[in-house]
């Protein structure tokens, strides 16, 4: 899947690199006690060190720390049995400490990779730089008074992940695909809940553009904060459009921090390089260095998940399935663990055709997640059972499927509640025929007489009768039995 | 009642286990004494309403029997240490109003045993300084005067309110915090004890941070053993630092056992540079000469990175201070300029805030730190740092302890230095090097200058060895049978 943008002149690449900040999931903050609640009242989730107040310090929550070196098994990465935390000095009313408390050239975890499953079929390795802890700012709310800012403190010392990929990607749907494999991965993980919206995963982008075949790195731009996937997607695009369109009529990219506006779909200059801070980086001195051995990361390793790459590979060889179909299935853990109970004893594949083409659509159609889903795997897997002992064909299914979604009752009652069971004896499957052929003695004759495809007829006209509860191949046999001449 | 104010910390203690006075006799003798001391600009706030609530309750705790190791000695508190419900200004305009809702763990773990707090002491604007002179408040005054002079002189600093507040009797003792000498150069000037502990012997928790990888706060008193009381309840593993050391608190006091024979002192080279005050080396000799008498073995040693001490500790100490000042801003608490935006408002407030030596060090530290000058400040800093440490390590490998003077001069008149921060700097040349390498280091009032001011030994030792410090702190305290001043006057 390669996207390349056709200019006057020269045929472009894109190379992108990207900035996640993933929130950890944790009880309480970086550095404080103070809890990590989503949606509570302004200022009400701070603690004196978040407030960055006279003589007070950071102790380093260890759950954070476990939380960081299990992301960074969980993307294959190399765990730095030490590193240091160090103060990123800034000014800003949110920033209550005048400075970050983040790591800078000792990064707790390393060197990683994450795999991407294009939709051509196609996998792409992304390299993973790094990945490290750092403290949240808190939050500036410009829009409630006309010359006054007011401060939240609430998200101020909250843990962050930021994970940082190397420029490996060329297209804006393989940053696309890289986001959603690592949400999907920190989802696995229970490291970080991946919900874009709520900003417990924002993203930077690093755009360049160079002409096909170059080597090396033109000048990047970073594109801050951008808050879902698609805009992610369409930033980049964008970004790397007007690239080309600056070199094409001969001007040179400046590297700089731009914003994106979805309302109009363009990226706008933040800051130049030379507005850039000045950091001024040192190890912090409340923090002695991290340490820890390696047993201590074996002990978190013996706990990981399995995670999608490996669950994928299983669904494959395991259950039988297509690449496409347990790449699907594996996307989100909960969708991959009611797939295996459906499937357990069963049909995988009519097991993972169920979850993929009827439920995923219905569910999507009503905006729910599969963890709210009407319809228990349980009872899914039950409705798989009754077309198998041909209790009921697999076009009344549809309808209990459908019964199934609005009322959230199990198949066995609401077939037997409606009557939908299956006409397996001859008898009544006879007397249907007979009464069709009676009513129509002319198409009898037609079909007779050679034309064979008016069996397809017949059979409409004898489910009819039935409610569309004949056993299609019972209905079958015993329909050509009595059209035959 | 003012003979109350004569008596030691550990005296005063003992007269009260005995029932000789109560704790609110005591507790009103030092606040008379505050009061009547007040032209000595000491103290930036006192509380004797609390202070004698605080007395009637150590009474009744005493007769219930459940009196803590300090219970009832009123002590004077630097005013760095956050104290919950009292005004709390580290000497700076920029702190204006800030009354911490919590308490600092040190000053709690004093409450904690019993102890009562006068009043918050004056030092230098955010510990920074050697005179107290660049304290908001006004420099507080040292209660000796040179012979036949009657100019005020600085009392030294940065804990220089509590090293004068302890001279002149207004408090049992005190408690600073010393960062390249903070407590051992006052106590030198004001003629007291003055103990800067092992590097996280005591908790950092709710002291407002100068440099956080030097500072530590330490006890001021008129004798050794009284030093030896404080700091055993001050001490301790503290959760809420990281830097704080889960190492046992030994009983300081049991180790004054008057007995060195046989220790080894060792006496660096280099703290005797050409043009060493005579007054003062003379009293480095005789030092040497009752340590020796009293059985020690005196062995001359070298501490070769001793010169690189003060620069070192001039890169890393302002630039921990440019990122631990930097959230006085005027938003959450203190002073605040309005201004027509942020920056603006931020620029406003510091200006205002901040005095000219801590502006000086914000810059110098923003300096080293930038991108560029780094890896030649900075990083070179923390470099000869270790070497300072090592210098130590190798020292302590042959001696149990290290005798030293612990300044380059007497106290000076108000306003003698304060045009020419260097000079001023180097009031700290022989305390700064046991700041960088961590150890402990005390320092003792020895004798008297030429013109009647009191001079200091430092005493160092290596990391965590704190009682050795204090055995051969007291036998040299026993020998020069210094006299503090009476009361208040002259000495």
């Amino acid at each position: 899947m390669t996207f390349l943008i056709k200019g006057e002149t020269e045929t472009w690449e894109v190379v992108i690199g990207l900035e996640v900040h993933a929130q950890v999931t944790s009880e309480a903050k970086l550095f404080s006690g103070a809890p990590t609640y989503f949606g509570a009242d302004p200022n009400s989730q701070v603690s004196f060190v978040d407030a960055g107040m006279p003589g007070m310090l950071p102790v380093i929550n260890e759950i954070c720390v476990e939380q960081a070196v299990r992301t960074g098994l969980g993307l294959k990465a190399r765990i730095n049995n030490r590193s240091v935390f160090s103060r990123k000095n800034y000014f800003y009313a949110d920033l209550p400490q005048g400075y970050q408390i983040s790591q800078f050239d000792l990064p707790i975890v390393g060197k990683g990779t994450i795999v991407l499953d294009m939709p051509d079929g196609v996998s792409r390795e992304i390299g993973i730089e790094r990945l490290h802890l750092e403290q949240d700012a808190g939050k500036s709310i410009h829009d409630l008074h006309p010359s006054k800012t007011f401060i939240d403190l609430n998200r101020s010392g909250v843990a962050l992940m930021e994970i940082v990929s190397d420029p490996d990607m060329r297209s804006p749907e393989e940053a696309g695909a890289y986001l959603r494999k690592l949400r999907s991965i920190l989802r696995y993980l229970g490291t970080c809940n991946g919900n874009m919206d709520e900003g417990s995963m924002r993203c930077d982008a690093n755009v360049s553009v160079r002409p096909q075949g170059e080597e090396g790195l033109r000048t990047r731009c970073e594109i801050k904060n951008v808050n879902s996937i698609r805009f992610v997607m369409q930033a980049i695009e964008y970004e790397a459009r007007r690239h080309v369109d600056v070199y094409e009529s001969g001007g040179e990219i400046s590297q700089e921090t731009r914003q994106y506006d979805s309302n109009n779909g363009e990226t706008r200059s933040m800051r130049s390089k030379e507005m850039a801070h000045d950091y001024r980086y040192f190890p912090d001195p409340d923090l002695l260095p991290l340490v820890f051995d390696d047993d201590y990361v074996a002990r978190i390793k013996a706990t990981l998940p399995e995670l999608p790459d490996e669950k994928r590979e299983r669904f494959i060889s395991e259950y039988g399935l297509t690449a496409y179909d347990a790449g699907v299935l594996v996307v989100e853990r909960e969708t991959s663990v009611y797939f295996e109970d459906v499937a357990k004893d069963r049909d995988p594949k009519a097991a993972a055709n169920w979850v993929i083409s009827n439920l995923f659509g219905a569910l999507n159609k009503m905006g729910i997640s599969i963890t709210d889903s009407p319809i228990t795997a349980d009872n899914l897997g039950k409705l798989i059972d009754l077309i198998t002992d041909n209790t009921i064909s697999g076009r009344i299914a549809k309808d209990v499927f459908e019964i199934m979604l609005e009322e959230g009752k199990g198949p066995d009652a609401i077939v037997e509640e409606k009557g939908l069971k299956q006409i397996t004896d001859t008898g009544p499957i006879e007397d249907a025929i007979g009464q069709v052929m009676a009513d129509n003695p002319g198409k009898v004759e037609e079909y007779r007489g050679g034309k064979d495809k008016l069996i397809g007829w017949f059979v409409g006209q004898v489910m009819k009768q039935t409610g569309g509860k004949a056993n299609p191949g019972k209905l079958n046999e015993l329909l050509q039995k009595k059209l035959a001449p | 009642m003012t003979e109350l104010t004569q008596l030691t910390l550990s005296e005063a203690r003992d007269g009260l286990r005995k029932g000789d006075f109560s704790a609110v006799e005591l507790t009103q003798a030092h606040i008379k004494s505050m009061e009547t001391n007040r032209d000595l600009n000491v103290f930036i706030t006192e509380v004797p309403g609390l202070a004698i609530e605080r007395a009637k309750e150590a009474d009744h705790n005493r007769s219930h029997g459940k009196a803590g190791a300090l219970e009832g000695l009123p002590l004077g508190i630097k005013d760095l240490f956050c104290t919950e419900g009292i005004l709390t200004t580290a000497a700076s305009h920029i702190l204006d109003g800030f009354t911490p809702p919590y308490e600092s763990t040190v000053t709690a773990n004093l409450k904690a045993a019993g102890a009562i707090t006068l009043g918050k002491t004056n030092l230098d604007e955010f510990a920074m300084g050697s005179s107290n002179e660049s304290s908001y408040y006004g420099a507080a005054h040292n209660p000796w005067k040179r012979k036949g002079d009657p100019r005020y002189l600085v009392p030294g600093g940065s804990s220089g309110g509590s090293a004068a507040a302890v001279a002149a009797h207004t408090c049992l003792g005190a408690i600073g915090t010393d960062t390249g000498g903070s407590i051992r150069q006052p106590a030198s000037f004001c003629g007291v004890v003055g103990m800067k502990p092992t590097y996280g012997r005591c908790s950092r928790w709710g002291v407002v941070a100068f440099s956080s990888s030097l500072d530590q706060a330490g006890p001021m008193t008129r004798t050794v053993r009284d030093s030896a009381i404080l700091l055993a309840v001050m001490a301790g593993h503290d959760a809420k630092d990281s830097t704080s050391a889960d190492m046992p608190v030994p009983d300081f006091e049991a180790a004054l056992s008057g007995d060195i024979k046989g220790l080894r002192i060792g006496l660096p080279c280099e703290y005797r540079p050409d043009g060493l005050n005579s007054d003062i080396a003379a009293l480095w000799d005789k030092g040497v000469g009752w340590l020796k008498d009293a059985g020690a073995e005196v062995v001359d040693i070298s501490l070769p990175h001793t010169k690189y001490a003060l620069p070192t500790y001039y890169i890393v100490a302002p630039a921990e201070a440019s990122a631990n000042l930097a959230r006085y801003d005027g938003v959450r608490f203190g002073l605040r300029i309005e201004g027509e935006s942020l920056d603006d408002m931020y620029a406003k407030t510091r200006a205002a805030g901040f005095g000219a030596e801590v502006k000086r060090r914000i810059l110098i530290g923003t300096y080293a730190l930038s991108a560029g000058y780094y890896d030649a400040y900075y990083l070179k800093a923390q470099k000869v740092r270790q070497l300072i440490h090592q210098d130590f390590v190798s020292a302590f490998e042959n001696v149990d302890a290290i005798l030293t003077p612990t300044t380059p001069s007497s106290a000076f008149p108000i306003g003698e230095n304060s045009d020419d921060p260097v000079s001023m700097y180097l009031n700290d040349v022989f305390t700064v090097p046991a700041s960088l390498a961590g150890i402990p280091g005390i320092s003792i009032p020895a004798g008297l200058s030429s013109d009647g001011l009191p001079l200091g030994l430092q005493l160092l030792s290596k990391r965590w060895d704190e009682e050795t410090l204090f055995r051969v702190a007291g036998v040299l305290e026993e020998a020069a049978g210094f006299s503090g001043l009476s009361i208040g006057g002259e000495g």
